[in-house]
Order: C-alpha cells, then sequence, then structure tokens
C-alpha cells in the first residue's frame, strides 16, 4: 500500500469531494470539500486497506487577505502501512463550520475545541464545543492575523 | 505580632528585633507555587546536590497556611492571576515575595496576549532572580540577600 | 452541589501532584470519581503566535520552553521541520550527536518523572536519587551548550558547534554506572507492596482506545502497542543503532511506569553505542544561503560578516509549501507543521503537543476509580504543562 493508491481509491470513492491533491518534500495533501468531511474520514479509518487509525492533529490556518481565509488541517497516519496523509477543507471568513470527527477519532475532543479557540472554527457534531486555553469569557480568537500580538 | 504595640520604639526593641528577625530568616517555609520552566531549577535547587535545606527551607508547604515565603517561579498568565492573588493572599504575615525568572519579573521573553509582564505589577516583590531558567546557585543567592533583607527589617513595620 | 448527591471538588492549578498547573474539576460520589474534567490554559503563553513575528532561527529558543523538561527533543523536532522544508541534508556527526543528546535528554526526561511520579504516590526517596542522575546528565549539557535546561544547541543544518573535549569521557563514564543506579530505583519500587497496590490495574486503557485518543508515547506502548516512531518512521540516523522497544500488556499505571524505566536502559545503550560508532567530519552543512559563516572568518572578513549580519537580522526565506516532521519525544510524537509563505518568518507553527492528546484520555481512565487514583494517573501519564498550553 502507498500513498498514489491511497490517493487513487479515495477519488474512486469520493470524486466529487477530492479538489486537489499535492505533493511537497514527498508529502501527500488532499485538497477536499468541506461538507463532504466525515464520510471521507470514516472511509478512511474503516476500511481495512486504508486503516488510518491514528488522527495525529488537526489545526487551522488563517490565510488572511486571501478567500477562503480560513483552513482546517488533519494529520492522519496508519499504524498498519505507515503511511502519513494530511487533509484541508477550506472555510469562508464569515461564520465557518466544519463537521466534526469526534465520531471517528475521540483524539478530535480537545483538538477541535482549541481550533475553535483560536480562531473561532465551529464544529457542528462535537459534543462539548467551549474554549480549552483561555478563559470563558474571553473576547476574540488570538491566532487570527488580525488579531494584535500583544492584544 | 500584636507585641510590637504594647512596647513602643525604645531599646529593648531593638535586640528584640534582631532576635526575631533571625528566627524569621532562618526557617522560611516556601509554598510551593513552580508555574513553569523555573519551577525545575527550584525543584533541583531543593534536592540533594544545590540542598536547600541548609538554609531551613526544605518544606514546601502545599498549603499557603503554613509558609511565608512565595517563590513566583515561572510564567504568569492572566487566567493563573487571580489564582496567584488569591494565594498569596491566604498566606499569613509575615510573608515575602521572591520573582524567580525573567517571565516572574518583566514577562520573559513572552510579550503576548495572554501574559502577566510581570508579577510585581500586582504583588510587592522583594527579591527578583534574573535568568532563563536562573541556575539552582543563583536562586540560593536570591534567598541569601532575602535573608539580608530580612535581617534588617524593623520590628514595628511588619 | 452536584446532581444524585455528587460532589464537586477543585484540584488545583496550585497544587502539589499535578506537575505544574494544572486544574482537574472532580465530580465526587463519597471517594469514587463519578467524572473528572481537566481545565487547562494557566500557562497558555502565545507561543504560537509569537513565533509568527521571529524568522526560522530565531524560533529555536521558543522551542526550548515547550516541553521543559526536554529541551532538545523540542529543538530536534522543529529543526528537522525547517530541514524537510528547506531539504537540507545534516552531515553525519550531526546525525550522531543529535541521536546522543535526545537519548540522554530521554533519560533525564524519564529520571524526573520518576522522581516525581514516585513522590506523588508517596515514595519520597527515588526523588533524590533520580536527581542526582539527572544532575550529572545536566552537567554534559552544561559542558556542550552552556545551559542546563534550555539548550537551543541544534541549528538549522546541523549544530551550533562540535563536542567539547572531555564529554565522551564523561559520556563513557555515566555509560557505565547507570545500570547499577537503574536497579537501584527498581529495588525501591518493582516488587514493592504499597507500590504494586497502588499502581497495578490503575487507570487501565484498551489499545484500540489509546490510539483513538491519540495517545503515543509510553503511554500507548503500555498497553501493547508497539509503536514508537524511532522504529517506525526512523529520524536522524536512528536506524543504525540496536535496541528494543519495550511495552506492557496492561495499560494500567505500572505498565507505565515498567516501560518507562525499560526505556531508561535502552537509551543508555543506545547512547553506549552512538559514543562507539561516531563518525567524524563536520557538524553542520555546508550551504551560504541558510548556515551562519564560521565565527573567525566572520572577524577577519568583511564578506563573511556582511553575510552573518544579513543572516541575524532578516533570516533566510524558505521556499512556499507545508512540512509536518515529528519525532518520538520523551512524551510521545512531538510535530511540527510549518506552513512558509515563502517569506523569513513562519506563516503559520503549529506543535503537535503530546501531552495535550495525552491528557485529554484522562477522563477515561479515571472513571469509577478513587481520588488517590487521579493521582497516579496524572503522573503515569507524564505531562508538561508548557507542552500542552504552548
Amino acid at each position: 500500500m502507498d500513498l498514489i493508491t491511497v490517493v487513487d481509491r479515495v477519488k474512486q470513492k469520493f470524486p466529487e469531494s477530492v479538489l486537489g491533491v499535492s505533493t511537497f518534500r514527498e508529502e501527500t495533501t488532499l485538497e477536499i470539500r468541506s461538507e463532504d468531511l466525515l464520510p471521507l474520514c470514516r472511509f478512511l479509518h474503516d476500511d481495512p486497506e486504508m486503516a488510518f487509525d491514528f488522527l495525529i492533529d488537526l489545526c487551522g490556518v488563517d490565510n488572511l487577505p486571501r478567500e477562503p481565509r480560513f483552513q482546517v488541517v488533519y494529520h492522519l497516519c496508519s499504524t498498519k502501512t505507515r503511511l502519513r496523509l494530511r487533509l484541508k477543507g477550506s472555510l469562508p471568513g464569515k461564520n465557518p463550520k466544519i463537521a466534526s470527527v469526534f465520531p471517528v477519532w475521540k483524539a478530535a475532543d480537545w483538538l477541535e475545541r482549541e481550533a475553535f479557540d483560536m480562531y473561532g472554527v465551529t464544529f457542528p457534531g462535537h459534543p462539548d464545543l467551549r474554549r480549552i486555553l483561555l478563559t470563558p469569557d474571553w473576547q476574540g480568537y488570538p491566532l487570527r492575523k488580525d488579531y494584535p500580538l500583544r492584544g | 505580632m500584636g507585641i510590637e504595640t504594647q512596647l513602643g520604639n525604645n531599646v529593648l526593641t531593638t535586640s528584640l528585633e534582631k532576635l526575631v528577625n533571625w528566627a524569621r530568616r532562618s526557617s522560611l517555609w516556601p509554598a510551593g507555587f513552580g508555574l513553569a520552566c523555573c519551577a525545575l531549577e527550584m525543584i533541583v535547587a531543593a534536592a540533594a546536590r544545590y540542598d536547600m535545606a541548609r538554609f531551613g527551607m526544605e518544606v514546601f508547604r502545599a498549603s499557603p497556611r503554613q509558609a511565608d515565603l512565595m517563590i513566583v517561579a515561572g510564567t504568569v498568565t492572566k487566567k493563573m492571576l487571580p489564582a496567584v492573588i488569591r494565594i498569596y493572599e491566604q498566606m499569613p504575615e509575615p510573608k515575602w515575595v521572591i520573582a524567580m525568572g525573567a517571565c516572574a519579573s518583566t514577562g520573559g521573553i513572552f510579550d503576548t496576549y495572554s501574559t502577566v509582564q510581570g508579577i510585581d505589577q500586582y504583588l510587592p516583590v522583594d527579591v527578583y532572580i534574573p535568568g532563563c531558567p536562573p541556575r539552582p546557585e543563583a536562586l540560593l543567592y536570591g534567598i541569601i540577600k532575602l535573608h539580608e533583607k530580612i535581617g534588617k527589617e524593623k520590628l514595628l513595620e511588619r | 452541589m452536584g446532581d444524585n448527591n455528587t460532589m464537586i471538588l477543585n484540584m488545583g492549578p496550585q497544587h502539589p501532584s499535578t506537575h505544574g498547573v494544572l486544574r482537574v474539576i472532580l465530580e465526587l460520589d463519597g471517594e469514587v470519581v463519578v467524572k473528572a474534567t481537566p481545565d487547562i490554559g494557566f500557562l497558555h503563553r502565545g507561543l504560537e503566535k509569537l513565533a509568527e513575528s521571529k524568522t526560522y532561527h530565531q524560533c529555536i529558543p521558543l522551542t526550548d520552553r515547550l516541553d521543559y523538561v526536554a529541551g532538545m527533543s523540542n529543538n530536534l523536532a522543529y529543526v528537522l521541520a525547517v530541514e524537510k522544508l528547506l531539504g537540507l541534508e545534516v552531515p553525519p556527526r550531526a546525525q550522531a550527536i543529535r541521536v546522543l543528546l535526545s537519548e540522554l535528554q530521554r533519560i533525564s526526561s524519564h529520571l524526573l518523572w520518576l522522581g516525581t511520579h514516585a513522590h506523588d504516590i508517596g515514595a519520597m526517596t527515588p526523588l533524590f536519587y533520580a536527581l542526582r542522575e539527572r544532575d550529572e546528565i545536566l552537567f554534559m549539557f552544561e559542558m556542550i551548550c552552556g545551559s542546563r535546561l534550555t539548550p537551543s544547541y541544534f541549528r538549522v543544518g546541523g549544530l551550533a558547534q562540535d563536542l567539547p573535549e572531555g564529554l565522551e569521557e564523561k559520556g563513557r563514564e555515566f555509560t557505565r554506572t547507570f545500570n547499577a543506579h537503574a536497579d537501584e530505583y527498581e529495588t525501591l519500587l518493582t516488587k514493592n507492596k504499597i507500590w504494586l497496590k497502588r499502581t497495578q490495574g490503575v487507570g487501565t486503557i484498551s489499545a484500540e482506545e489509546a490510539v483513538n485518543w491519540g495517545l503515543t508515547g509510553p503511554n500507548l506502548r503500555a498497553s501493547n502497542m508497539p509503536w514508537d516512531l524511532r522504529k517506525a518512521m526512523p529520524y536522524s540516523g536512528y536506524e543504525n543503532y540496536e535496541f528494543i522497544v519495550p511495552t506492557g500488556k496492561n495499560g494500567d499505571v505500572y505498565d507505565r511506569y515498567m516501560v518507562r524505566m525499560m526505556e531508561m536502559r535502552q537509551s543508555n545503550e543506545i547512547v553506549r553505542q552512538v559514543l562507539d560508532k561516531m563518525p567524524g567530519g563536520p557538524v553542520i552543512a555546508q550551504d551560504p544561503k541558510v548556515i551562519y559563516p564560521p565565527k573567525d572568518r566572520v572577524q577577519e572578513n568583511i564578506e563573511s560578516l556582511i553575510h552573518h549580519f544579513h543572516l541575524a537580522s532578516a533570516g533566510f526565506p524558505a521556499p512556499a509549501g507545508e512540512v509536518y516532521a515529528s519525532i518520538e519525544s520523551p512524551k510521545g510524537e512531538l510535530g511540527f507543521y510549518l506552513v512558509s509563505d515563502g517569506t523569513n518568518k513562519p506563516w503559520r507553527f503549529r506543535v503537535r503537543p503530546p501531552s495535550f492528546i495525552n491528557l485529554s484520555a484522562l477522563a477515561v481512565m479515571v472513571q469509577g476509580r478513587l481520588i488517590s487514583d487521579v493521582v497516579a494517573v496524572i503522573g503515569s501519564i507524564d505531562i508538561v504543562l508548557a507542552e500542552i498550553d504552548r
């Protein structure tokens, strides 16, 4: 099993969802349509040949002033095939939201809360979405590019 | 101590001062307040090689009610600040504060939205120990300076 | 009061056993934990945002302060990410020294873990013994780079400077005596009835659950899952050394203790092998766009001075793109995800923090146990708050 086969299988099963594939320094990134995230992740996790059992990381990126402004980046890893894959979903600047992957990987629990805390991206389907690193009454989302460093 | 209100300022109090100050500085009990990296150098200062017990300080009291020194070791963030102030208020008089490390003294390298730029903005600090992190010997030097400062305190001022 | 006659108890953020500023809100039914909710963020210093305003070289000291118990490991993960972004090759001697220092750092981190974890459970002696050995390692670090806790010794492309004279001798002496010291700690704890009663069967998590919660490092290996990045996806020349990856069976606190004890011995073995096989050669890559010129040239030659000034003030531009590089740090998989927009500062500097993700499984591990087990489990996960909160 190698990354080219993985990408081909994904494109076969979800032909509308994959918006782009790129490789840089031997890493493969799939740009996907944000609406199709959850079924795609379920496939990558449950399928016995894909077997991406690890959600390594989930974070947000702010691309101000480009639109779509936000991206949520998922790093997946398979202990069976020893492959790593990156998924990216792009979100608009106004009211960004993307489905929570907590039903597939429980590791998403705190990672999504942090992305919400730092960027203001909401994750419908998350059991308990509230701020995690800052105080509950904090105003603003610090990692956004228009938030000043010194607050 | 209520004794100074009864005595007034006379020659009896100077010798009493020396005795009381000697007693206070020889057994300062720190409240364990390690916040970040400086806490590790504080732990090492209390361990075998840089033994703090020789100064009477090996017991890090878990409860602030039994402590008289607060060594703020590490970065104080805005979320943690209410807890720091509350612990300080829970300590009984007489009490002293050492700001250990660059972050506790001035905010250190973290000039960001969530860091308090020095605990002296909220608490009266007696000794500042610079360093990132300061060596355990630097902490011991700061403590000795604090002992000297306590030695010069007037009884009626505390 | 909570519902159904439960009591809410607040543990922390100032608490002797929370290893830093962690707050756990416990919902208790008598002494049994019904629900444990960690509350973090008391050490959130805005490091990721701060790094976006610094050049790639200037971010190296920031990474020291992440997992402050294992400074060298954080440096290594970050410079590996930048080298991957630039496509830079590191000379073999630098790779070997990086392995040497990472393994010494692993031993040092596990020693501190052992001392504080045992202290929380009530065994106070191992703390003083463990800190004694740890001071030996910190002395070696001080010989190499001048700092005990925050080394910043690795550079993009290699190391800041070569190892000093006398270090090899000290390293060998350390490896000769370490196993005897590890035996001392085991004599105090491994078969101790009190230790066994407090740690066996406590905080159990199965392998599938552990993987699903994203646990990595000794916590995962204690649940009988042999996943170690040094073997599965080797970096920095780890494939040249022979060592075993220990695993546990049940995934409880005792197994995590045994896995870390065995890892310390294996790290000692790797250190010995690195010292035996150390190659010669340069310790930094030869790429003038990224690497500083040697200091003696800077002081004699005007071009080198200008070159040095330019690199120190403006840094180097990285090609646009994104990379993720990770290592097996003492806490688990520590990764850096860098997004570059083609300038000299990172556009996005993301730390994949192992302790953050390991701690999120705390609620599962202490469900239905007693309060004293909460303390044992927090210690066994081995967290560092600066890495969790960044």
